[in-house]
């Protein structure tokens, strides 16, 4: 049996079952990562003693029956966006690059409680700008499927790490799409929970109305099992969801966190909408057939499927960009080499300081988007760029609300393209940002998405399936990509056989 | 001949919520502690971290702005003040700016018998900074982020104050009226109050105001009306002398008595405001703002009328007492232990006066307890001590709060009831003063004060002097 | 819309980042640019619609006031650049 071919899932069970040590599935994937990491770049850190030392203890828990979950002594890389106690947490950035937090994010602390074994953090684009974790700080992170292309971004570590199987799972974050077109452009499964599902805190902030962690797996169980543990009350979040809160029922539904009881192989009846504005400019042909021929599976299986118009979706991309490099420009003012992180060498006074360490610890990304955002919160600006985008996410979710209204889910394609080349991206920042514009007006909406594999382009490239519900159903979603993951079989890149993994 | 001037005063004055803990974390508000030692992620801005609002600095503001006559927000939101400094760690400060929580309220002030509306335009919430300390040895300055995140609220008022002693008095109003409901002490030396002064002045009659500067770190009253007066002639030197007057910050130094441009190149002063969306809004009901309303406690206004009614005792009295919280709870709290209203007070008004002014102490600070002056007055009314006595005991009282029946015990300060004795002293001096005695009988009334005062003193002042009088003229009307 | 020298200076200010001459030639380029696509927005007729901070409304979230934290100044600190007598140490700074 190998380790690696299997599912997070399937790994707890054995574990379980006693079948398997935690400690012999922690050392399979610590060597391959010894075999892997080099061409693929997917960490900024692993750390195997570590690793090691909580598998030996975990397996203890599992032997004493004090750990049950179905994740129990399953290892997990998680985005090095988000804070682990004593552990290097970077943002791929160098101004974070000797940071090592305090305190645990909410989200990984759930996954710690269930028993699960953090073998490293995993690379991004810095600060989760940019949507082909080229910017990092530490190098760029290749696509398994061929390593001369990106893995998508922001969390392109993460996907890069599951579809190569260096882990059987990871954490994500998602602003605009930072876990859905990377889990496409890799061939493996995110989901992007509603907006408050999972506490933001410990989690380095991009956009605060926008981010949310989410999990990255080989399929839509292994996605239902980790979000059951990740999705719970923060009080340290303000924005976190509380069951207790009097907005449900002010038009909101919650249909529940038992993700896993919405694994069923069962569409008959469900209305899912395809929005024809998803299908125009600038959509490559095999994503457009590949994301077709989806729709066309879950109509046999009994879907009611239709197209319809969204609207609005022209006007996403503007929208998320001022919002949130203006939220971006804040949220990292507090990086300014007086508390923590990269101070630069040299300077002759307070401000010479901010500014050095500031221009020599961000990247151009990071910098050109903190740039756009101060300019578009700046005095005579504001209501004119600011307000105005504010307005726009209004009129985005009230065109997500009507569409609702008529269907349970909306299928689309994640990107209109397949991962890019290295280094094709970066030189033109606006042509990158127009490669989000069907994950973007999800988060400015709030509403849940899953991403998950549909097939592969002419070059071999795997497509993404996007499947987007209501305001708290993500049970839809999950069940409309479950049904639909059924029909289909689990693909891994070439290059593992290849080198005999 | 010079023209005359008119100078137009707003105030910005930022009131420290006596909260236990900092707006958005669980950390003491505790003063003093060692640097950083009050700290934790979110207060000193580590990524990640997140703020979440304290209940109570919402109700202590609502509190505030009802007693102030303001309209209460009802959907408020947090904003974020974007500016670099080294004692706001995410520098940003969390304030309102769109939605702040009262506005429109006016508080009324008296000048010389003069009664005026001083208007307040609004009234919101905000994190305080941390400290920053200069160090001489490495010519550098440290951060202590102790105070980072006690909460604030900023009372702006309109530019209703024309001179130092409206500003003070509208300060001395704020002041009351805060306190009284328990949400600050209000300690201008301890920067638990801030004002900051906003200045124009203008030729009188001109209904145009003029530029404006704001003065900051003023720490007293009588620092406030200085920096009044020296930037009112400040600018008026400026316009006299054709130059124009520049809207800017000022920073006062009190004992240089001048005060100087704060900013520098570096600061744009565009704060680029917008909605923190890590907070979510505050809606507030009328059942919420009715149970604030409900728990308001007496208010001095209110206090002074139903004194007058209610307490036989002159107005300025009342004024006096009044004017501290600490001071009308002390008298209140003594009244109801049974002691009379008119004797309360005159505890106050004279001996706990004049040690005030003795140990330079404010009405504020006033540590002794209602309990032991009511035993105290209850000792001269039984006539166990005389007034000498009661005054050096009531001096225990006020210094060290002890309980006077132990004291005036253990001390041996009981008035001598034992006529037996006391008669005997008395015998004595009569005889020992045979001069004082013939004055007496020749009709010089006041002789009978010498002898009363060497009965006294035989007696080490443990004599009720009534009694010393009575038996005094008994004998010598023998 | 076209960005002078002088707004990238002012918003260098605001945002504390110092350019070089090519990296200021740059930033005025995608500035522009990205405020000229953004610019679509006014295509939008948005005089009725409220501006949404929050995608539901969430509100009246409070904790209370309850002293929750001990001292982690020792932990807090040790990420500092420079630290000096439990404080974060840094250049002179005028009030």
């Amino acid at each position: 049996m190998e380790i690696s071919k299997l599912t997070a899932v399937e790994l707890g069970k054995k574990i379980k079952s006693g079948e398997l040590k935690v400690t012999d599935v922690t050392k399979a994937y610590l060597d391959r990562i010894e075999k892997l990491e080099k061409d693929i770049k997917a960490f900024v850190t692993v750390d195997a003693e570590n690793a090691m030392e909580q598998a030996k203890e975990i397996q203890g828990k599992i032997d004493s029956g004090e750990l049950s979950s179905p994740l129990a002594g399953v290892p997990v890389a998680i985005k090095d966006n988000m804070c682990t106690e004593g552990m290097l947490t970077s943002c791929s950035s160098k101004i974070l690059s000797n940071f090592i937090p305090t305190y645990t994010a909410d989200a990984v602390l759930a996954l710690k409680s269930a028993g699960t074994v953090i073998i490293g953090k995993t690379n991004m684009d810095e600060f989760a700008m940019g949507s082909t974790s080229e910017t990092s700080y530490y190098g760029a992170t290749k696509n398994p499927w061929d390593l001369s292309k990106v893995p998508g971004g922001s969390s392109g570590g993460s996907a890069a790490a599951v579809a190569a199987e260096l882990a059987p799972y990871a954490l994500g974050s998602d602003t605009g799409g930072s876990i859905r077109q990377p889990a496409a452009f890799c061939g493996v499964t995110g989901i992007k929970p509603t907006y408050g599902r999972v506490s933001r805190y410990g989690l380095i902030a991009y956009g605060s109305s926008l981010d949310q962690i989410g999990p990255i797996a080989k399929d839509v169980t292994d996605c239902a099992a980790i979000l059951e543990i990740i999705c719970r009350h923060d009080p340290k979040d303000s924005t976190s969801y509380n069951e207790n809160m009097d907005y449900i029922g002010d038009g909101i539904t919650d249909k529940g966190s038992d993700f896993m009881s919405a694994l069923v192989d069962d569409v008959k009846g469900m209305k899912i909408g395809i929005p024809r504005d998803y299908f125009g400019e600038g959509i490559d042909e095999d994503v457009k057939k590949n994301v077709l021929a989806a729709a066309d599976i879950l109509r046999e299986k009994g879907a009611v499927i239709e197209e319809f118009d969204l609207g609005m979706v022209e006007y996403a991309i503007p929208a998320y960009y001022i919002i949130a490099s203006a939220e971006a420009s804040s949220n990292l003012e507090r990086f300014d080499g007086v508390k923590y992180g990269y101070r630069t060498a040299e300077y002759n006074d307070l401000h010479n300081m901010y500014k050095k360490s500031r221009s020599e610890g961000f990247g151009p990304e990071v910098q050109r988007r903190i740039m756009l955002g101060s300019f578009v919160l700046s005095s005579g600006y504001y209501d004119a760029y600011y307000v105005k985008a504010l307005k726009t996410k209004a009129l985005i979710k009230k065109a997500f609300d009507d569409a609702f209204a008529k269907y349970d889910v909306i299928l689309g394609p994640v990107a209109p393209t397949t991962a890019p080349k290295i280094g094709e991206s970066l030189s033109d920042p606006l042509k990158m940002y127009l490669g989000d514009i069907y994950t973007v007006s999800v988060n400015l909406a709030g509403i849940p998405g899953i991403s998950l594999p549909c097939g592969f382009d002419k070059n071999g490239m795997p497509v993404g399936l996007q499947l987007l519900g209501q305001t708290f159903d993500e049970k839809s979603v999950i069940r409309a990509a479950y049904s639909f993951e059924c029909s289909r079989k689990y693909e891994r890149p070439a290059l593992l056989a290849e080198r005999g993994l | 001949m010079s023209k005359t001037y008119e100078t137009v005063i707003g105030l910005e004055v930022h009131v420290e919520l006596a909260t236990k803990t900092k707006i958005f974390c669980g950390c003491s508000t505790e003063f003093g502690g060692a640097p950083n030692t009050h700290t934790c992620p979110v207060c000193t801005g580590m990524p990640g971290s997140l703020p979440v609002l304290n209940k109570a600095v919402v109700e202590k503001a609502i509190a505030v702005g009802l007693a102030t006559n303001c309209n209460i927000t009802r959907n408020c939101k947090f904003d974020r003040k974007n500016y670099f400094y080294p004692d706001n760690p995410q520098n940003y400060q969390i304030s309102q700016l769109y939605y702040p929580i009262c506005r429109d309220g006016k508080v009324e002030i008296e000048v010389e018998g003069k009664k005026k509306f001083v208007r307040i335009h609004e009234i919101h919430m905000e994190e305080d900074a941390g400290k920053l300390v200069h160090d001489p040895f490495t010519d550098s300055s440290l951060v202590d982020f102790n105070r980072s995140g006690v909460p604030l609220i900023e009372i702006v008022s309109e530019p209703d104050m024309r001179s130092a002693e409206e500003v003070i008095a509208y300060l001395e109003k704020l002041r009351l009226i805060i306190q009284y409901l328990g949400a600050s002490d209000c300690k201008l030396n301890e920067g638990s109050m801030r004002a900051d002064v906003n200045l124009s002045v203008r030729e009188l009659g001109s209904e145009k105001f003029g530029t404006r500067t704001e003065t900051k770190n003023l720490n007293s009253f009588k620092a406030i009306a200085r920096a009044i007066e020296n930037e009112r002639e400040r600018q008026i030197d400026l316009i006299e002398s054709g130059e124009k007057v520049i809207q800017e910050t000022r920073r006062w130094d009190d004992t240089k008595e001048y005060s100087y441009p704060m900013r520098s190149k570096e600061d744009a002063q565009d704060y680029r405001y917008f909605p923190d969306p890590d907070l979510v809004p505050i809606i507030i009901s009328d059942e919420w703002m009715e149970s604030i309303r409900a728990a308001q406690p007496e208010l001095r206004d209110e206090k002074r009328i139903r004194y007058r009614e209610e307490y036989d005792i002159p107005e300025y009295d009342i004024d006096i007492i009044t004017g501290s919280k600490k001071m009308a709870d002390i008298f209140e709290e003594t009244i109801s232990l049974g002691a009379s209203p008119k004797k309360v007070s005159n505890w106050l008004m004279v001996e706990t006066m004049r040690l005030m002014k003795e140990h330079e102490l404010d009405a504020d600070e006033l540590k002794f307890s209602a309990k032991n002056l009511a035993a105290l007055i209850d000792l001269v009314e039984a006539k166990t001590i005389n007034g000498t006595v009661a005054k050096e005991v009531f001096e225990k009282i006020f210094t060290d709060d002890i309980d006077p029946e132990k004291y005036v015990e253990e001390n041996g300060l009981k008035t001598v009831n034992d006529s037996g004795a006391l008669t005997k002293t008395i015998e004595e001096i009569v005889a020992a003063n045979p001069k004082s005695v013939e004055d007496y009988k020749s009709g010089k009334e006041k002789a009978i004060g010498f002898l009363v005062g060497q009965t006294m003193k035989a007696m080490q002042g443990k004599a009720d002097p009534g009694e010393v009088n009575r038996i005094l003229k008994e004998i010598l009307s023998k | 819309m076209v960005i002078t020298d002088e707004t990238i200076e002012y918003v260098g200010i605001l945002a504390k980042l110092e350019l070089s001459d090519e990296a200021r030639e740059q930033a005025k380029k995608d500035m522009s640019n990205m405020l000229d696509y953004v610019s679509k927005l006014n295509e939008l007729d948005t005089d009725n619609v409220p501006a949404m901070s929050h995608a539901f409304p969430v509100k009246n979230v409070f904790r209370e006031d309850a002293v929750t934290n001990g001292d982690d100044r020792e932990q807090l600190l040790s990420n500092a650049p420079e630290q000096k007598d439990g404080c974060y140490k840094v250049p002179k700074t005028f009030d």
